[in-house]
C-alpha cells in the first residue's frame, strides 16, 4: 500500500477512536448522574425502613444517630400497627375504593376514547380537548364544589363518596392516553374488521382492546396510583375512622396533637407503598410503552 | 360471484369532487383493474364499492341489488389492503377465520376453509404465526387468505403490492393472477402501477381527475388509446407525444415534427387523417416504433439523423433519448447498433403505429 493511501485512511481510524472515547465519556457522565439521582431518591425510603424497624425508645433517644440502628432490629412497630390500630380498616377501604375507581375509570375512558378517537362525529375533537382541559383543574380547587355534590347525594363521610369523586381525576387523563393510543392504530384495521362483519362493540372488544393493551395497562396503573395516593378528597370528605383511607387515616390516627408515633408512621407508609411498588415492578414496561405512545400520537 | 355495476356514481368531499359521475359494468368473474395517478379517484371508487365511503349520488349494484345503504358486512365483499391490515394480536389462522367466526360458521367448516385457502396460498406452515413473525409477502398472502376463506361475491384489492419490494411485487402479481384463476370471483383491483394493471386485468379502467378516461382490454388500451392521457399513461417508457403539423403533399400527407424532420404517412393513415391536413396536432408514437433502420420494413423516407442526448442500455434493448424541437423523444434500438451520447445516429420511425391527437380536446383522432 502506498504512503498516500495510508495517509488517507489515517483520519478514518482517528475519527472512529474519538467516537469511542466520546461514547465512553458520555457513559461515565450519565452513570455518575444516575448514581447521584438514585442516592437522592433512595434516601427517604431508607430512612423510612430504618425508622420502622427501630424501637420507640431508640427513636426517642436524641443521642443516637438516626441513620443507623443501634439497639437492634424489631418488628414491633408493624405488629402494633396491624393489631392495635385501624390500619387494616384503612387498607381495606383503600383497596375497595381503588378497585372500584380503576374499574369505573377503565370502562368510561376506554369507551369514551374509542368514540372520540375512532368514530368521527360532530364536535368530537373539541370534546376530546375539553376532556383534557378538565384534567388541568387541580383537586385543591375542586373539593369545595364537590363537597356540595357529595353531601347532596348523601355520601359524605363514606368511602363510596371517594368512588364517586376520584374518577374526576382519573377519567380525563386515562381517556386522553387512550385516545392517543387508539388513534395510533391504523385505520385499515377497523375497516378490515367492518368488512369481516364486526359491529362497533365487537371491533372494540376483539380488536381495539387487545391491540391497545399496553395503553390500557398504562391507564390502569395511572388510575390505581391516583386513587391509592389521593389525599385532598378523603381529607375533606371523610372524618370517621371506619370510613377513612390509608393516606389520611395513617396520618390522623398516628399523630396525636404533637405526639408523632414515628416508628409506626414509617411502618404504615411502607406497608401502604407496597401494592403500588409491586404493580410497578411487574408492569413498568407496559406503563412506559403506553405513556410514550400516547404522548407522541396524542 | 356477482355482477358489479356503477351508475353515475359521484363522491364529493365538501367542495372537492373526487369522483365525477362514473358508470362501469363488471361482469361475473371478471378481473377489473382501476388505474390512474394518485388523486384520480380510483381508491375512493373502490371504497365506495366496499361501503367504507358513502356515495354522494348515483347507485352501486352488487349482484343486481342496490347496495348504497348497506354496511360493508352485508355486501358480501372481501378486501385486501395496502398495509395488509392484519390483526396484530391474532395468529395467521385467527386472522383468516375472524370473519367466519363473527358470522358464526361451525368450527369444522372454518378449519376446512382456512386449510383450503392456506394450501392455495402455500402458507399452511405459517398458520400459527403472528403477523409480526411474517415477512411482507407472507403477510400479504395471509391478507389474501382472509379474503378467500369468506368466499365473497366480490374481491377488492387496494394497492396490495405497493408495500412490497420490486422482486416480491412481481412474484405476488403472478400469485394473484394464479389465485384468481383458481378462485373465480369478480375482482376489482386498484393500482397506480400500469404494469400491474396491464398484466393482471381482463379489462383496465383508466381514471384521471375523477372521471373514467377509457375502459378496455390491456391490448386494446395499449394499441388504441382513446385520449392523450391514456396514450401517455399506459406503456413504459411512455408514448412520445410531439407537437406537429399535418401537411398536405399531393395525395399523401406528411407529419412535420420540426423544421428539419417531416415524415410521410403510409397510405392507410393518409386516407384516415385526410380531413385534418394543415392542422396543428400532437403526434404520438411509442418508443418501440422508433428504431434503427431494419432490413424488412424499411422506408428510407421515414429515416432521419439525430444527435443522442442520453443512452440507457437495458440489456435486451437500448433506450435512446434525443430532442426534437425542444421536446424529449425516446427510441428503442438494438444494443448492437446504438451510438453513444453526443453522437449522431440514424433512426427509423414506423408510422403504421402512429396516433394523432387533437391538442384542444385531448382526444385521439
Amino acid at each position: 500500500m502506498s504512503t498516500a493511501a495510508l495517509a488517507a485512511r489515517a483520519p478514518g481510524i482517528g475519527f472512529r477512536a474519538s467516537l469511542k472515547r466520546n461514547r465512553r465519556w458520555a457513559l461515565i457522565t450519565s452513570y455518575i448522574f444516575l448514581i447521584l439521582f438514585a442516592i437522592f431518591f433512595l434516601i427517604p425510603p431508607y430512612y423510612m425502613v430504618v425508622t420502622a424497624i427501630k424501637s420507640d425508645a431508640e427513636v426517642a433517644r436524641m443521642a443516637t444517630n438516626p441513620w443507623i440502628i443501634a439497639d437492634g432490629v424489631t418488628f414491633d412497630q408493624f405488629k402494633i400497627l396491624l393489631t392495635q390500630t385501624d390500619f387494616l380498616i384503612f387498607f381495606k377501604n383503600t383497596a375497595i375504593v381503588t378497585v372500584c375507581v380503576v374499574a369505573i375509570t377503565m370502562v368510561v375512558s376506554v369507551l369514551g376514547a374509542f368514540a372520540l378517537g375512532r368514530m368521527k362525529f360532530w364536535g368530537s375533537s373539541i370534546l376530546a380537548t375539553g376532556i383534557f382541559l378538565t384534567y388541568l383543574v387541580p383537586d385543591t380547587l375542586l373539593f369545595i364544589p364537590l363537597f356540595q355534590i357529595v353531601k347532596a347525594v348523601g355520601l359524605l363521610n363514606s368511602y363510596w363518596g371517594m368512588v364517586l369523586v376520584y374518577p374526576t381525576l382519573t377519567v380525563p387523563f386515562c381517556t386522553w392516553i387512550m385516545i392517543g393510543y387508539f388513534q395510533s392504530i391504523p385505520k385499515e384495521l377497523d375497516e378490515a374488521a367492518l368488512i369481516d362483519g364486526a359491529g362497533h362493540l365487537q371491533m372494540l372488544t376483539k380488536i381495539f382492546i387487545p391491540v391497545a393493551l399496553p395503553g390500557i395497562i398504562a391507564a390502569m396503573i395511572f388510575a390505581f396510583t391516583v386513587s391509592w395516593a389521593a389525599f385532598v378528597y378523603p381529607m375533606a370528605f371523610l372524618y370517621s375512622a371506619d370510613q377513612q383511607v390509608l393516606t389520611v387515616g395513617t396520618v390522623t390516627s398516628l399523630i396525636r396533637a404533637d405526639v408523632y408515633k414515628w416508628g409506626m408512621l414509617m411502618a404504615g407508609a411502607l406497608v401502604a407503598a407496597a401494592p403500588p411498588l409491586v404493580i410497578y415492578a411487574f408492569l413498568m414496561d407496559y406503563y412506559i410503552a403506553g405513556l410514550t405512545a400516547g404522548a407522541t400520537k396524542g | 360471484m356477482a355482477v358489479v355495476a356503477l351508475r353515475n356514481v359521484v363522491k364529493r368531499y365538501d367542495d372537492v369532487e373526487a369522483v365525477r359521475s362514473i358508470s362501469l359494468d363488471i361482469p361475473d368473474n371478471e378481473f377489473v383493474v382501476l388505474v390512474g395517478p394518485s388523486g384520480c379517484g380510483k381508491s375512493t371508487t373502490l371504497r365506495m364499492i366496499a361501503g367504507l365511503e358513502e356515495v354522494t349520488a348515483g347507485d352501486i349494484y352488487i349482484g343486481g341489488e342496490v347496495v348504497n345503504d348497506l354496511p360493508p358486512k352485508d355486501r358480501d365483499i372481501a378486501m385486501v389492503f395496502q398495509n395488509y391490515a392484519l390483526y396484530p394480536h391474532m395468529s395467521a389462522f385467527e386472522n383468516m377465520s375472524f370473519g367466519l367466526k363473527l358470522r358464526k360458521f361451525p368450527k369444522e367448516e372454518i378449519k376446512k376453509r382456512v386449510d383450503h385457502a392456506a394450501r392455495i396460498l402455500d402458507i399452511t406452515e405459517l398458520l400459527d404465526r403472528k403477523p409480526k413473525a411474517l415477512s411482507g409477502g407472507q403477510r400479504q398472502r395471509v391478507a389474501m387468505g382472509r379474503a378467500i376463506v369468506r368466499n365473497p361475491k366480490v374481491f377488492l384489492f387496494d394497492e396490495p403490492l405497493s408495500n412490497l419490494d420490486a422482486k416480491l411485487r412481481v412474484q405476488m402479481r403472478t400469485e394473484i393472477k394464479r389465485v384468481h384463476q383458481m378462485v373465480k370471483t369478480t375482482t376489482v383491483y386498484v393500482t397506480h402501477d400500469q404494469v400491474e394493471a396491464m398484466t393482471l386485468a381482463d379489462r383496465v379502467v383508466v381514471m384521471n381527475g375523477g372521471v373514467i378516461e377509457q375502459i378496455a382490454t390491456p391490448q386494446d388500451l395499449y394499441h388504441h388509446p382513446r385520449t392523450r392521457f391514456v396514450a401517455g399513461f399506459i406503456g413504459s417508457p411512455a408514448m412520445n407525444l410531439i407537437r406537429c403539423r399535418l401537411e398536405g403533399n399531393g395525395t399523401g400527407l406528411r407529419v412535420r415534427i420540426s423544421d428539419r424532420i417531416s415524415l410521410p404517412l403510409p397510405e392507410a393513415q393518409s386516407a384516415r387523417y385526410h380531413a385534418m391536413a394543415g392542422k396543428e396536432l400532437v403526434f404520438g408514437l411509442r418508443p418501440e416504433h422508433i428504431t434503427e433502420p431494419r432490413r424488412n420494413d424499411r422506408d428510407p423516407n421515414c429515416e432521419f439523423d439525430t444527435v443522442l442526448d442520453v443512452v440507457e442500455p437495458m440489456g435486451m434493448e437500448t433506450m435512446v433519448y434525443f430532442t426534437v424541437d425542444g421536446q424529449e423523444v425516446c427510441g428503442r434500438v438494438d444494443p448492437g447498433s446504438a451510438k453513444g451520447p453526443g453522437e449522431t445516429m440514424r433512426l427509423h420511425a414506423n408510422l403504421n403505429h402512429m396516433h394523432l391527437i387533437d391538442p384542444q380536446t385531448g382526444l385521439v383522432l
